[in-house]
């Protein structure tokens, strides 16, 4: 089988006043139909990643690569008008912060019929039936009074469930999800990834899932990458990441803290050891 | 002695009763974490021990010292506050120098260059970031930044609100570690609202769990250590934050 994504040598540029800043530097990796976890902390470019795959990284921002296809298709050529329906439909993307995504002045019905029908004509009916099962899947548990709901009006970690819901039920083929829950409770976290995850799981998709948690990315992915300004300092089995070799690799893990700490000091990240070669 | 002593608090916004009739005895030197999901009313109780939340009810003592509703100058010697977002809690338009020296010039000290340039250094601060502005500052020094402001007036009692929740791990760990020492060095109490179990873990003594504007368990961190919390609201916490960690 082909592989859903390819992305070879991608670079994403910005201009500032003491020249270009390079906060992608040749970013190469493939994907199936499997769940990547791309960990960093800020400033690693794993956010940009994402962006660069929709084609969302606006001017001054220059992102250029020796491939980027995406099911065969040539993401690179493709004109801001030939994306649409590729965006969302077949790709589409979980934002960090409900509170910030939704649309404040629709209900949550409409926000996510809108997103089914803006890549199909569908009876009323249909689309009615098809919001309110969505909002099911991602276990709302009375969803036609939810869908009557503004974002305003519902709390966080349901806004996000929300939010899944409407990238979702298009059914595309690739989902990255950015950060999905670093906005809400430990306890409601683990409700929001299980749900990602059951529905990744159950219609095949490939799920890139962006995140400067590692223990989350470690329990909810395939295959990781770790980046650090802007490179793949590491690649592994998800599994093996707590056998990690990369000195930033071991340095971000150890710097955890754990539920049964006895560690009177947290060790530190030597940042000058390999910031600039 | 008792730091911070809480009896029957009910804090409300308005018409809504946010938390019911809170009771904590924090001793002088501890270092005690509130616990539980966003809305269960831990950063209210923070607030309204700084003054930010002043329609409460029942009673307020700092250092045997009963708090007014109002600001209270005195009271602002003895205890501060830090908030969880370095990003949104220093004012954009003044430079460190100047958030430093706000309290010192409020409370009419002097001495001011030699006291930024004390609690700078106890902060882990270059000189160099004295006369800069936020937006030219990384997360973490910002918060090192909020940090020094708390301690400018020297307080004996540092109110923390999710010091932590809006950095990196790494960033996260250098913070962590800086007010643990700040504890040593400089006798602090401190009284840390957070969800996460295992910054409890690192740097508290005791730690209440709250639910619904509730406390519903009063434990050692012994015992979270030993995964030995009693309530099942406490437990389910625990497991779920087990599990994350595998």
């Amino acid at each position: 089988m082909n592989p859903l994504l390819e992305i070879e040598n991608l670079r994403v540029t910005f201009p500032t006043p003491r020249g270009d800043l390079e906060v992608v530097r040749g970013l190469s990796f493939t994907l199936g139909r499997e769940r990547l976890g791309i960990v960093g902390e800020s400033g690693s470019g794993k956010s940009m990643t994402g962006r660069s795959i929709l084609k969302l990284v606006r001017a001054p921002g220059r992102v250029t690569a020796d491939k980027l296809t995406f099911d065969g298709i040539d993401l690179l050529t493709r004109s801001e008008r030939q994306m649409r329906p590729i965006r969302g439909a077949r790709i589409s993307m979980v934002m960090q912060d409900p509170k910030f995504s939704l649309n404040p002045v629709m209900t949550i019905g409409e926000q996510i019929a809108e997103a089914l029908l803006t890549h199909q004509r569908l009876p009323r009916r249909e689309v009615n039936n098809r919001v309110l099962t969505m909002l099911e899947s991602v276990r709302i548990a009375d969803p036609e009074r939810v869908a009557k709901l503004y974002p305003h009006e519902v709390s966080g970690g349901m806004g996000q469930r929300v939010m899944i819901a409407m990238m979702l039920i298009p059914e595309p083929d690739l989902l990255i999800a950015d950060e999905p829950t670093s906005a809400l409770d430990v306890s409601v976290q683990a409700q929001v990834l299980d749900i990602i995850d059951e529905l990744v799981k159950r219609k095949g998709m490939g799920l890139i899932f962006i995140s400067h948690d590692l223990n989350l990315v470690s329990s909810y992915c395939d295959r990781i990458l770790v980046m650090n300004t802007g490179e793949v300092v590491e690649e592994c089995k998800a599994g093996e990441l707590m056998n990690a070799k990369h000195p930033y690799t071991r340095g971000l893990i150890a710097s955890i803290p754990r539920l049964d700490e006895t560690r009177t000091e947290l060790p530190v990240l030597d940042r000058s050891a390999w910031a600039k070669k | 002695m008792t730091a911070i002593s809480l009896k029957n608090l009910d804090i409300f916004y308005g018409e809504a009763h946010i938390t019911h009739d809170v009771n904590l005895e924090i001793a002088d030197g501890e270092s005690f974490a509130l616990v539980g999901e966003s809305g269960s009313g831990k950063s209210t109780v923070l607030k309204a021990i700084a003054g930010l939340a002043p329609e409460w009810t029942g009673e307020i003592n700092v250092f045997g010292k009963p708090r007014s509703h109002g600001i209270d100058r005195a009271f602002s010697r003895q205890c501060q506050m830090v908030f969880q977002d370095p990003y949104g809690s220093l004012h954009p338009r003044k430079t460190v120098d100047a958030t430093l020296g706000e309290a010192l010039t409020i409370h009419g000290i002097g001495d001011r260059s030699a006291r930024i340039e004390e609690v700078m250094s106890s902060v882990g601060l270059d000189r160099k970031f004295r006369f800069r502005f936020p937006h030219q500052l990384s997360g973490g020094q910002r918060q090192r930044v909020a940090i020094a402001r708390a301690l400018m007036l020297k307080p004996k009692v540092l109110l923390l609100d999710e010091p932590t929740s809006a950095l990196d791990v790494s960033v996260q760990a250098e913070i962590l570690n800086l007010l643990k020492r700040l504890r040593q060095e400089q006798n602090l109490t401190f009284l840390m609202v957070t969800h996460n179990l295992p910054v409890v873990s690192f740097l508290c003594d005791r730690l209440a769990v709250m639910r619904q504007g509730r406390i519903v368990e009063v434990a050692d961190v012994a015992d979270l250590k030993r995964g030995d919390l009693k309530d099942p609201y406490s437990r389910e916490l625990m497991h779920i934050s087990a599990a994350h960690a595998n």
